[in-house]
């Protein structure tokens, strides 16, 4: 725990790169541009599931004004039978998903890319190219892949000994569920369906490529990760890593989706191809066919209780879409499910199945929400049936401080009860309800994670500093390092740069992801400003010519100590930076360090929803967000996560889904109509910061980003059942739905 | 393709530029112009993040022709600050977080200057209804909402 | 490459002549909310466009005896509500016409394009055909007027013959005691395309309702009116009984599809609400008038 007085910690500060984005200069990937520079664009598979059988790209060639042309022929290739993981994802399927190679596996799946003097000329080029397609028939949903006659994706795919579309199980047990259950006094078991949902980031992926002759390569794109891009492009390309530079340009948005790439490598061939700078940037509806939503799912979640509401046994069977190639978020799924609560014998399995649509990507705590759906509304169910409160039910089973959970970890000190004892006292809870409005609540938990991250700090030589991290800034990361490194140094805040380096200024860091960016580097950033602080002890000791001991640094400035207190006048950042030679010289520290010691967070959403019954639409009146989020490093951003993970909620569970035809093609791939939820659909979004110090972490942070997203569909279904007294399991609930079902229970009644 | 010659005024000084006759005014802003503020997300009228203004009306640049700007007036966000001094939205903005990723933000301040030149006392709901065509997917709108709500607020006391 | 034409005509006959030498592969562009979109997804590939918004009289509004209005085809539905009478004489037509997409479409979109678009679903026309609005077209051979019903043809598809221009929208003298309203069901609160649309236009004398005009969008391949369900209304206290019956027709005049904006029981069901919405609406309106 940080020991000093809290200056900046906890301070709303502005934004390092707040002004930029307040007056358009901010360089997102898209705004770069380069001398020479041509424009690529990608051919797509017309078809949901087809062999490639030849390409021929030759009269794309012949266009004028085409300069380079990629296959997949270009990309490296990763054999199916040997795993090559990166990180979270493998390049046996990632060189498979940035061009296709033996099979287009969805509607949409890059074919070929054409760089051109013109977008318009890319286009046309595009169509040029002959592609033979035979075409396969597909299976988009996960009955149709699960189905006995169903298209097999994959030959060198196997489950229990035959070709199938599951590509992989994972499963959690703890103590004897068929026991557990058997001690019940009352058991509910549902099904559930979840659909695909995307991320919905404004900024479609882009990138600029440019290639010198000696072969050094740099990439500016938009990525959740400019490390990730680096090694997945020299993978994917046979370049080695030290001749690619990748700089991250501001990210608009990512949520996961852009812990991936796409377009580089592409980029990357058609640059080394023609010698010339490459753009490419994706539209739209090559954003919605192309990049990965996250899975839709279907589960079936069983729990029983005794009368008092103890939970005996719970069990949770998910099947999540992986799409084309393998590698659904089942372990957040699995994992997360059942993590907020103390069950002595529990049971979660999860099946990744492929089936022809993109490939999915990972979408803020990845699978989590799917695995918390089917768990908090049969939680809500139970709580209904035995008449007690759902915040009651959920506090008598609540994981604690030494808790084992299913997935396998003893929870260390965290604040899940916490979230719900505020919940039950919060005003929201309490206020009354008016016709055709319901409440619900629901609960979620994401692991967040820790890793490689790596921090410079510099002194300038006015006695400024910059601090120069490894991970894009996604959601105000830079604020809270500010706040950080200002607390430390006992300066204000605006005497503090804070940027973020690029593959060849920073060292290794991983991806912002997983609700560990302010985690890990502010652990890097601490050691590194302590570094410092040691430097600048040291300076000053020589300068006054006493031990290094007897200094202390103080609001900004070297004092002595002990019995050299009050003796010599206090040195300021500035005149020891002025006088840095008189010691080591330029004074500066780096840290690089594979961060351990995050612990997972725990939320709790209350969720008003009015119901009009005649059109049956529900609208979100009132919505709170309670989470323990370790600490509070700069409130805003943390309020802002809590806040766009609720509408990223809600947006699931009422109105985001993708629709196909019949031919396996996405049939709405735009705004207008995956209907994301507008200004005009939410209401104001209630936070409530809980503070529980994770004691792992120099300030105490947990981690927040995932969290506000898992446990919001649950927490809508729950309100909109006790506003009707209907049972909603598939997402999302939209309009037909509501009146359908209203219908049924008029019919039902008459 | 024959380029079409366009006159027009670009936050207030007077701007010259050739575009084929079917170029957005999106793409001439950002692909001729280096008026990179404005953003791409849709091309289709459904993001806001091209928000511009055409003779003070509130517009998507990538739902108008380049050539429809010769002889009107277009502001973009690049002018919104006069020289160092922010735009009160722009200073709110900062000062509430009401961005994370920033790639909407341009569109939402020349979206909610648009609002506040028409209406200086908006309600929550006239706000929200105003600003339905700017997605943003990072704030879930809470503090953009407010941030244009109490900007309204402060700039009525300040013209009192 | 294609080689495209922009033009921009100061007045309608050389619109007309220059649409018309192109035979078919021109495209009108008004507000241009629709035709860049199409333009965007290659779905329009037109060789010419032809700006209208240079045409004074497609971009006038003018007020005429009565309460009546001619409104140029191309005006905005941003500049229509900053009009200082036309809303209130007219807030059914106003409301429906800036119920198409956000503000900054608003700034853009145009009755004349929405009509000429030729969408099931366009929200401003079921609000034109409730107010009784004709158009006004001009094309090679001259001048002629239709009822704003008899122009969609189809999804897509308009009753214009080739070369003619939409120029401007009749609005017809505003009877005393009279309102229109139109409302729309969409999943969320804006931005989304009208699963159901439903305009109204009521004449009231006392408690009685004297005149009525109601049509329909997106239930149907056009923008549709509903003649049972005015003469359901017409003569009758707006009671329940009459309100339900109307509500009937209405539903029995749906013809819809399922897409993935609706479904077929769903768009039924809601268009026999939204017409006692509606009405409830422009009878408070009429009453008030």
């Amino acid at each position: 725990m940080n020991e000093i007085s809290n200056k900046w910690i906890g301070e709303r500060t502005i934004r390092p790169d707040g002004i930029d984005k307040v007056t358009g200069r901010a360089a997102f990937a898209a705004d770069t541009s380069m001398p020479g520079m041509i424009w690529g664009k990608v051919l797509r598979s017309p078809h949901a599931h087809a062999v490639i059988k030849s390409i021929d790209t030759s009269k794309a060639e012949a266009l004028p004004g085409v300069k380079a042309v990629v296959t997949a022929a270009d990309i490296v290739d990763f054999p199916v039978d040997t795993p090559v993981p990166l990180g979270i994802q493998d390049m046996r399927w990632m060189c498979r998903n940035v061009l296709a190679r033996e099979k287009a596996l969805w509607h949409g799946h890059a074919i070929a890319g054409v760089a051109a003097t013109s977008e318009a000329i890319a286009e046309e080029a595009c169509a040029l190219i002959e592609v033979e397609y035979e075409v396969l028939p597909h299976a988009i949903e996960i009955d149709d892949a699960l189905a006995k006659d169903a298209p097999i994706l994959h030959d060198f795919i196997t489950f229990d000994g035959k070709p199938s579309n599951i590509a992989g199980t994972l499963e959690h047990t703890k103590g004897d569920v068929e026991a557990g259950f058997a001690e019940a006094d009352l058991v509910i078991e549902r099904d559930f369906t979840t659909r695909p949902v995307h991320q919905g980031y404004i900024e479609p992926h882009a990138c600029l490529v440019s290639t010198a002759a000696d072969g050094k390569m740099t990439i500016w794109s938009s990525s959740q990760g400019q490390f990730m891009v680096r090694a997945m492009t020299a993978l994917l390309t046979g370049i080695p890593q030290s001749n690619i530079r990748a700089i991250p340009a501001e990210i608009g948005g990512g949520f996961g989706g852009k812990t991936i790439i796409y377009l580089e490598p592409m980029a990357a061939i058609l640059s080394k191809k023609s010698g010339r700078p490459v753009k490419m940037v994706m539209t739209r509806e090559e954003v919605m066919r192309a990049s990965g939503p996250t899975s839709g799912s279907k589960s079936t979640v069983k729990i029983g209780v005794r009368k008092d509401g103890k939970i005996t046994a719970a069990e949770g069977i998910y099947w999540l879409q992986a799409g084309g190639l393998p590698g659904s978020p089942i372990r957040g799924a699995v994992g997360c499910a059942l993590a907020p609560y103390d069950i002595p014998n529990g049971r979660t399995l999860g099946y990744d199945v492929v089936s022809n649509r993109s490939k999915v990507a990972a979408y803020r705590a990845p699978g989590a929400p799917i695995g918390a759906f089917g768990v908090e509304c049969v939680l809500d169910e139970i709580a209904d049936k035995l008449g007690m409160d759902p915040l009651d039910l959920r506090l008598k089973n609540a994981a604690k401080e030494g808790t084992k959970a299913v997935h396998g970890p003893t929870f260390p000190l965290m604040g899940y009860v916490e979230s719900l004892e505020a919940a039950k006292a919060h005003a929201h809870y309490n206020a009354p309800l008016g016709p055709n409005q319901g409440r619900g609540v629901a609960s979620g938990f994401w692991f967040n994670a820790g890793g490689e991250s790596s921090a410079q700090v510099n002194i300038t030589e006015d006695g400024n500093v910059v601090v120069t991290t490894g991970h894009p800034d996604i959601g105000g990361s830079r604020a809270g390092i500010a706040n950080i490194c200002a607390e430390l140094l006992g300066i204000d805040y605006r005497r503090i740069s804070v940027l973020i380096g690029d593959t060849a200024t920073i060292g290794f860091s991983n991806l912002t992801g997983g609700s560990r960016v302010l985690f890990a580097s502010s652990i890097v950033v601490t050691e590194s400003t302590k570094k410092i602080i040691a430097t600048l002890c040291e300076l000053a000791a020589k300068i006054w010519d006493i031990d290094p001991e007897a200094v202390i640094w103080e609001d900004g400035e070297a004092r002595p100590a002990g019995a050299n207190a009050g003796q010599f006048p206090p040195l300021t950042l500035e005149e020891l930076a002025a006088r840095a030679n008189e010691s080591g010289g330029p004074i500066g520290a780096g840290t690089q360090l594979n961060t351990t010691g995050a612990e997972g967070g725990f939320g709790t959403h209350i969720c008003d929803v009015e119901i009009d019954p005649e059109l049956g639409i529900a609208r979100v009146i009132r919505y709170t967000v309670l989470q323990d989020v370790g600490r509070a490093v700069h409130p805003s951003y943390v309020e802002g996560q809590m806040q766009g993970g609720a509408a990223q909620a809600i947006g699931w569970a009422l109105n985001e889904e993708y629709l196909y035809d019949k031919n396996g093609k996405v049939d709405n791939p735009g705004f207008l109509d995956y209907r994301m939820p507008v200004a005009s659909d939410l209401p104001m979004l209630d936070t409530h910061i809980i503070e529980i110090p994770n004691p792992k972490h120099p300030q105490g942070v947990r981690g927040v980003g995932e969290v506000p997203l898992v446990p919001g569909p649950a927490a809508v279904r729950n309100a909109i059942h006790n506003a009707l007294g209907i049972y909603f399991d598939d997402l999302p609930i939209s309009p037909p739905r509501i009146l359908a079902a209203l219908e049924g229970q008029k019919a039902a009644a008459e | 393709m024959t380029k079409i010659h366009v006159t027009t005024t670009i936050n207030g000084e007077p701007e010259e530029f050739l575009c084929d006759p079917n170029e957005t005014m999106l793409d001439a802003l950002r692909n001729r112009l280096g008026l990179t503020g404005a953003k791409e997300g849709c091309a289709t009228g459904d993001c806001g993040a091209c928000s511009i203004t055409l003779d003070g009306t509130l517009v998507c640049a990538c739902l108008m022709l380049a050539a429809e700007s010769d002889g009107h007036e277009i502001t973009t966000i690049e002018g919104m600050a006069e020289g160092e001094n922010l735009h009160p939205l722009q200073t709110k903005f900062l000062e509430s977080a009401a961005l994370q990723c920033g790639i909407c933000t341009p569109g939402f301040l020349i979206a909610a200057k648009a609002l506040l030149d028409e209406n200086p006392d908006p309600t929550e709901t006239e706000v929200r209804f105003w600003l339905a065509g700017n997605l943003c997917r990072c704030t879930g709108y809470d503090k953009i909402i407010r941030a244009v709500m109490d900007t309204a607020a402060e700039m009525r006391e300040a013209a009192q | 490459m294609t080689n495209i034409q922009y033009l921009a005509p100061a007045t309608l006959d050389e619109a007309v002549r220059a649409f018309a030498a192109a035979e078919g592969a021109a495209r009108i562009l008004a507000g241009g909310t629709d035709l860049l979109v199409q333009m965007q997804s290659g779905f329009a590939k037109p060789g010419m466009i032809v700006d209208v918004k240079k045409i004074p009289e497609l971009m006038a509004i003018e007020e005429t005896a009565g309460g009546g209005f001619i409104v140029g085809a191309a005006v905005s539905g941003a500049t229509l509500e900053r009009h200082p009478t036309f809303g209130k004489i007219w807030p059914g037509a106003l409301e429906a016409l800036n119920l198409i997409g956000s503000t900054q479409v608003q700034g853009r979109a145009s009755f004349g394009g929405n009509l000429c678009n030729g969408s099931p679903a366009a929200d401003s026309v079921p609000g034109l055909v409730a107010a009784g609005a004709t158009v006004t077209i001009q094309g090679p051979n001259g001048r002629r007027e239709l009822a704003v019903e008899d122009v969609p043809a189809g999804p897509g598809k308009t009753n214009l013959a080739p070369g003619e221009i939409a120029v401007s929208f009749t609005f017809p003298a505003h009877p005393a005691h009279s309102g229109d309203a139109y409302l729309r069901m969409i999943p969320r609160t804006e931005m989304d395309i009208a699963v159901v649309g439903c305009g109204v236009f009521l004449t009231m004398d006392g408690e009685t309702c004297t005149a009525a005009r109601v049509a329909l969008g997106a239930v149907a391949p056009t923008v549709r009116r509903v003649p049972d369900a005015e003469a359901a209304l017409i003569g009758s206290h707006l009671d329940d009984a009459a309100l339900e019956t109307a509500a009937a027709a209405c539903r029995a005049a749906c013809n819809p599809i399922d897409d993935k904006r609706g479904t077929i029981a769903y768009r039924t069901s809601v268009a026999g609400v939204l017409l006692k919405r509606t009405v409830a609406i422009a009878a408070e309106r009429a009453a008030q008038a």
